[in-house]
């Protein structure tokens, strides 16, 4: 039990300072592509420990008392858990792409490689 | 299992709390994929905090909405970047 509530505190711990990371990140940094590379990584790492945290909690009380709604709170979390980490880059890959074809430049960008290669 | 769950609880009240800084990139931001950004991040804030009250409250339903939102604000984000794409290609 102590053992427990001390690798939940830590991976709850790391889930809260990696969101909050994200947080900060997204108002300091200069432009888009800068934002969107500190809140998508920090953001998703954070939410895959926070959610670990709820699966191994829930996995622990399944097995010690058998109840079967900490099984179904299991499975559930995992499948929340795999919705978080298929969709959370592809939409960040989506709102990239369409920024840099909306025109919106790095700050302090002096070449464009991207454009120059000319790719449809 | 009482004090576990108010670890929970206290982690999704301060992943609740983290949701005001993006709030103000949504408000101020220069160009609008900086505001799709800060909706992207409030809406992975909202799915991780939701998650974690679902374990504090013992609540499975609140998990399930979890499972729906993030499918949900995942085609949002999705059309809006399809939106501003095809709006900069007429223009």
């Amino acid at each position: 039990m102590i053992i427990l509530t001390i690798v939940l505190f830590v991976f709850l711990l790391i889930g809260v300072f990696f969101n909050g990371l994200g947080s900060v990140g997204l108002l300091r940094f200069p432009d888009v592509y800068t934002r969107l590379h500190a809140t998508t990584k920090c953001t998703t790492f954070g939410s895959i420990f926070t959610s670990l945290s709820v699966i191994i909690f829930s996995i622990y009380f399944w097995k010690t008392s058998g109840n079967p709604k900490f099984g179904v709170l299991t499975i559930h979390t995992f499948v929340a858990l795999v919705c978080l980490i298929i969709t959370n880059p592809t939409g960040s890959h989506a709102i990239a792409r369409a920024a840099h074809r909306s025109g919106v430049m790095p700050k302090q960008a002096v070449i464009d490689e991207l454009k120059e290669a000319n790719l449809k | 299992m009482t004090h576990l769950m108010n670890l929970f609880l206290f982690t999704g009240v301060l992943i609740t709390a983290f949701m005001i800084l993006p709030l103000f990139r949504l408000i101020l931001g220069p160009t609008i994929p900086d505001r799709v950004v800060a909706l992207d991040t409030i809406n992975t804030y909202i799915v991780a905090a939701m998650i974690l009250y679902g374990a504090a409250f013992e609540e499975i339903i609140y998990i399930d909405i979890a499972i729906v939102y993030a499918l949900l604000s995942y085609i949002a984000t999705l059309y809006i970047a399809k939106f501003i794409e095809r709006r900069a290609k007429d223009k």
